[in-house]
């Protein structure tokens, strides 16, 4: 690999392909991304028992540096380095000294200065946790829990962890993702995944106002009808409205888009019978789904929260052993030019 | 590679000191637990020869491991069943083959993450010394010092034998 390599796994991957930050699914392939869904299943037993913590980060401190907040994101990932055995620092970053005027770099030197081994970034900027793999010290692992409209790589990776265990496979799977795509960087990150994993279709649907620009580009088809778009479906993954996101009115109402493009019980029963209903939350019931979907038979959201501690956890455990195995192939090689 | 052992015979001599163990402890309830993968093969077969009913447990150690800050994760790990609660019970702990002691530590800290065993007994196939951590097995089916360039393996499930390999080979 080269230093021109224009890839983000220049950045994510130590040189045998070991993860060593988690900051997209770009570029990961069908094999590594299974790993971290098998691995994850060893965690969700891991969830099970009386005592839930295994030590793999035992004496490790991760911090959890959320620039925006988010209630779900932040408490699993806290809950999965806690079992993991590590030590874990929360930072609400609005709340504290940038807005005082310290600037990100310096608040990273200073965390640094800590000894922390990993930060979970989360960003409302697409692109900061990049910023931050590539000027942190070596040795710290970085995982993205969310930047701007670009990735949530871990949302993605605990959808597709739930969508095995309801179908045991990707082959032949038709998915929907509804609702606002084009605030959404799940929606990119799913798209990404679910075409890797091999899903047969993946469905966006949508009204134009919320779907961008480049939405073919990203590996699906498009339907503007939700009544034709949910035929044949085994899977549909409802998005939230991000009305925090929204500049200027995409949108008519919110009435008027839950007569259009909320979930309903009458919509559902257009998809094939077993097919599963997703939802990242929070939901906002009566926008985008009806309660009796949210909380009925087809409903694995509650799922999609155990996941994902399951995922956090996998993923923090290989990005913090893959650094930790390059520091000792590092020093071996060093030990070897001294020698 | 070569066929040094009767792995029946190995079987037998476990199987043996096991009752002996069970028989001397007055343990008449034990449950088995395997280590990943030859541990869980044995634990099958010994169960079956001790005549223990209660299906066996199945550990893969990869989170407890101590070369975590050298190696990484191993990625090819599988979540560990024990299908009965450890509190109290009487544990026959099986693996295959006991060297540095390491592994054995590793599922005794990951057996106790599931409750506080009544007792645990250990019984390896082979024992290779190079002893690091003061661990020894309760019963062996053999001991056996092995040259720097030698590996052993337990190959299975249907059949079982025992393979050395001559690295360099």
């Amino acid at each position: 690999m080269t230093a021109t390599d224009p890839s983000p796994n220049h950045l994510q991957l130590t040189r045998d392909g070991q993860l060593r930050h988690f900051l997209t699914l770009d570029g990961l392939g069908r094999e590594l991304l299974t790993d971290i869904l098998d691995t994850a299943d060893s965690f969700i037993e891991v969830g099970e028992r009386s005592i839930k913590k295994v030590p793999l980060l035992r004496g490790r401190t991760v911090v959890n540096l959320f620039f925006e907040s988010s209630t779900r994101t932040r408490s699993t990932f806290e809950l999965a380095a806690k079992r993991l055995s590590a030590d874990v620092l929360n930072l609400d970053i609005n709340t504290s000294a940038t807005s005082k005027g310290e600037s990100l770099s310096d608040t990273l030197l200073n965390l640094e200065a800590m000894a922390s081994d990993m930060f979970v970034v989360r960003h409302s900027q697409s692109g900061a946790p990049h910023f931050i793999a590539e000027s942190v010290t070596p040795g710290v692992a970085i995982i993205n829990a969310g930047d701007g409209r670009h990735a949530h790589p871990t949302q993605a990776m605990l959808d597709m962890l739930t969508i095995r265990q309801h179908k045991s496979r990707f082959d032949g799977l038709k998915v929907a993702i509804v609702g606002d795509v084009l605030h959404s960087r799940v929606a990119r990150s799913q798209i990404r995944a679910l075409n890797e994993l091999g899903a047969e279709e993946v469905r966006v649907i949508a009204p134009g106002t919320l779907l961008p620009r480049d939405v073919e580009n990203l590996g699906c088809t498009v339907e503007y009808d939700m009544s034709k778009g949910m035929k044949d479906l085994d899977v549909v993954i409802m998005l939230r409205l991000q009305k925090e996101r929204m500049e200027g009115a995409l949108l008519p109402s919110e009435r008027e888009f839950y007569r259009l493009y909320g979930l309903s019980q009458d919509k559902l029963a257009l998809a094939r019978p077993d097919c599963i209903v997703m939802h990242p939350g929070p939901i906002n019931r009566g926008v985008e789904i009806e309660s009796a979907v949210a909380d009925g038979p087809q409903s694995v959201i509650l799922n999609q929260v155990t996941n994902g501690i399951a995922i956090r956890m996998a993923v923090m455990s290989m990005a913090m052993g893959g650094q930790m195995a390059e520091r000792q192939q590092k020093q071996i090689e060093n030990e070897g030019i001294r020698a | 590679m070569t066929a040094l052992f009767d792995i029946n015979q190995l079987l037998d001599e476990l199987e043996k000191g096991l009752r002996r163990i069970l028989a001397e402890r007055g343990i008449e309830d034990p449950v088995l637990i395997g280590i990943r993968t030859g541990g869980v093969w044995l634990a099958d077969v010994i169960g079956k020869r001790l005549g223990v009913a209660e299906p066996f447990g199945e550990l893969d150690i990869s989170f407890y491991r101590d070369d975590f800050s050298r190696i990484g994760l191993n990625p090819k790990v599988m979540p560990s069943s024990l299908p009965f609660d450890t509190e109290g019970r009487d544990i026959i702990l099986i693996d295959d083959v006991i060297m540095s002691g390491r592994t054995i530590r590793a599922a005794m800290n990951e057996i106790f993450d599931y409750g506080r065993p009544a007792s645990i007994v250990l019984a390896t196939l082979i024992d290779l010394g190079a002893r690091e951590l003061p661990i020894q097995p309760d019963v062996v089916g053999s001991s056996l010092a092995l040259e720097a360039h030698q590996r052993i393996k337990l190959r299975g499930p249907e059949p079982l034998s025992i393979e050395l390999q001559e690295s360099g080979q």
